[in-house]
């Protein structure tokens, strides 16, 4: 009766499996450094001209509209706290994970599921090298590292696209809208809104290796792995970042 | 009497409970050669993988240089997977690594190795020198034919110097002078090192090369293993898959005269 669950059960005991086994090599020798670098390279790196345009115009949109809601209290000098704050907590965290899950979890799959569809992770492990510690790890290690480093670069450039509209439209000055986005900011908005973005690197990394490390049919099956890697990756931030928000939110 | 390098005992691989191979058992000595003919789909690949321990078996036992890898961890797997050299189907060289990187990937990886680094270059030239392609060093797989990355696979397969070397499909696909010259590597890696081989292969002729031509060091070339050409290599059985279970098991005169419809379709007689 039950048998539809099967799947999406044993889906999960496996994603499970494949974290608790990376996680538990983070120590293991042989590390990579290497493939680790180059991962923060093509995550980090190479994501940072899309992370810097989407923060910079979610900070603008932000302004935008805070402004609007403000005037209607005479509260317009709040931009820069209001800015700040959205950025630092929600949108920073939750727009760079989007953005580098629609980029990273979809290029992982992508590549771990050629790479399994061409035998090639059947011939690493035949030739003395485990999967997990040579693909797997480097992946994870490099997208926790890169991934709190692009949302504060991300929330710094946001903040650059309120201030411009708070200056340039709402004729606000400059000290007062940096002088409110620092007051406002607390200790614990920067620490969600940076352990945020190092859970979403796990997600976004594990994900992206579990659904491509279990590819099956050829270059169709890539194709069907990259599109659920990206989309399960996406409904896990959403989730994720609600849980961790309540936790800090009853905090 | 010696432990046989490869033994399989009343194995079965399934998929998501659909058997691959069922009660398959057969067994190969030191320096003896294995031809395994069979359809698309009837479990060839599955037995090369469940040689190395890539594929696990779900009822069973398989003993590898006599040791059960069955239920064996991966870990522990890799020390006997050093003995072991494979081409995999379409060769399977790492996209990302140059084809020097590639066939020296097994030197620098398998654990037991401890391969002087400043011998690895030396080696992987030798090791390409063998199979006609050391001005490929730089390349990488993109940049070769089907053929040519079938025989760095060959040289990838070989460096270690395994005991025992298995090949899949080592020729599908390829074109009858492509496919002989593959075949010739591979009886010369074979004569050679005097290796353990298994052939997975859906051609005759590939088992008939193997069990009818020798190296021979003097000439460099390929030689009849007699000089009417009839008495076969020995040491080399041929075995048929159907449908996931082994329907023939014998030498190439067995096969020949082999009566069973489905077998007779591999013979091709002259």
């Amino acid at each position: 009766m039950l048998d539809f669950l099967k799947n999406p059960v044993l889906s999960i005991q496996e994603f499970f499996v494949l974290s608790g086994r990376t996680i538990k090599n983070l120590a293991v020798r042989p590390h990579y450094f290497n493939d680790t670098l180059m991962q923060m390279d093509i995550i980090g790196v190479g994501s940072l001209p899309i992370v810097l345009l989407c923060g910079f115009f979610s900070g603008v949109v932000m302004a935008l509209q805070m402004s609007r809601a403000l005037q209607t209290y005479g509260a317009v000098g709040q931009t820069g706290p209001i800015v700040a704050i959205t950025l630092v907590r929600e949108l920073g965290p939750v727009l760079t994970a989007l953005v580098v899950a629609g980029r990273n979890s979809a290029g992982i799959a992508s590549e771990l599921g050629s790479m399994k569809v061409t035998e090639q992770i059947d011939a690493m492990r035949a030739l003395g090298t485990d999967p997990i510690l040579k693909l797997v790890k480097p992946r994870l290690i490099a997208t926790c590292a890169m991934q709190p480093c692009l949302t504060a670069i991300s929330d710094f450039v946001g903040m650059i696209g309120g201030y411009l509209i708070a200056f340039f439209l709402l004729r606000i000055t400059t000290s007062e809208y940096w002088n409110g986005a620092y007051r406002t900011l607390e200790y614990d908005d920067v620490v969600q809104g940076l352990l945020k973005p190092f859970i979403f690197g796990v997600v976004i990394s594990l994900v992206g290796c579990f659904y491509g490390l279990r590819t099956t049919g050829g270059t169709q099956g890539v194709g069907r792995a990259t599109t659920q890697a990206v989309v399960v990756a996406i409904v896990w931030i959403f989730v994720l970042n609600a849980f961790i928000t309540k936790i800090f939110v009853s905090i | 009497m010696p432990e046989p390098v490869l033994r399989f005992e009343h194995v079965t691989v399934a998929f998501d409970g659909n058997p691959a191979i069922e009660d398959v058992s057969f067994e190969v000595g030191h320096g003896e050669s294995r031809v395994i003919l069979g359809a698309a789909g009837s479990g060839k690949t599955v037995i090369l993988k469940t040689s190395l321990g890539l594929l696990r078996p779900v009822a069973g036992r398989v003993f590898l240089f006599g040791q059960d890898i069955a239920n064996l961890p991966e870990k522990e797997l890799f020390g006997l997977r050093a003995r072991c050299g494979i081409l995999f189907q379409e060769g399977a060289l790492f996209d990302s690594l140059t084809i020097e990187e590639n066939v020296a990937y097994p030197l620098e990886n398998h654990r037991r190795e401890n391969y002087p680094p400043d011998k690895v270059r030396s080696r992987v030239e030798e090791a390409l020198r063998f199979v006609e392609l050391a001005h490929t060093l730089e390349k990488f797989p993109s940049q070769l034919s089907g053929g040519m990355r079938r025989r760095v696979g060959i040289a990838r397969a070989n460096i270690t110097e395994p005991a025992l070397v298995l090949y899949d499909s080592p020729t599908a696909g390829l074109d009858p002078i492509t496919a002989n010259n593959i075949m010739s590597l591979i009886v010369k890696e074979r004569d050679v090192r005097q290796a353990t081989t298994i052939i997975v292969t859906q051609r005759f002729q590939d088992g008939k090369i193997m069990a009818k031509y020798r190296y021979n060091p003097a000439t460099e070339d390929l030689e009849a293993a007699s000089h009417n050409g009839d008495a076969l290599v020995k040491g080399i059985q041929f075995l048929v898959m159907k449908q996931g279970r082994l329907v023939f098991e014998g030498d190439e005169g067995a096969l020949e005269r082999s009566a069973d419809p489905y077998v007779s379709k591999f013979v091709m007689r002259d």
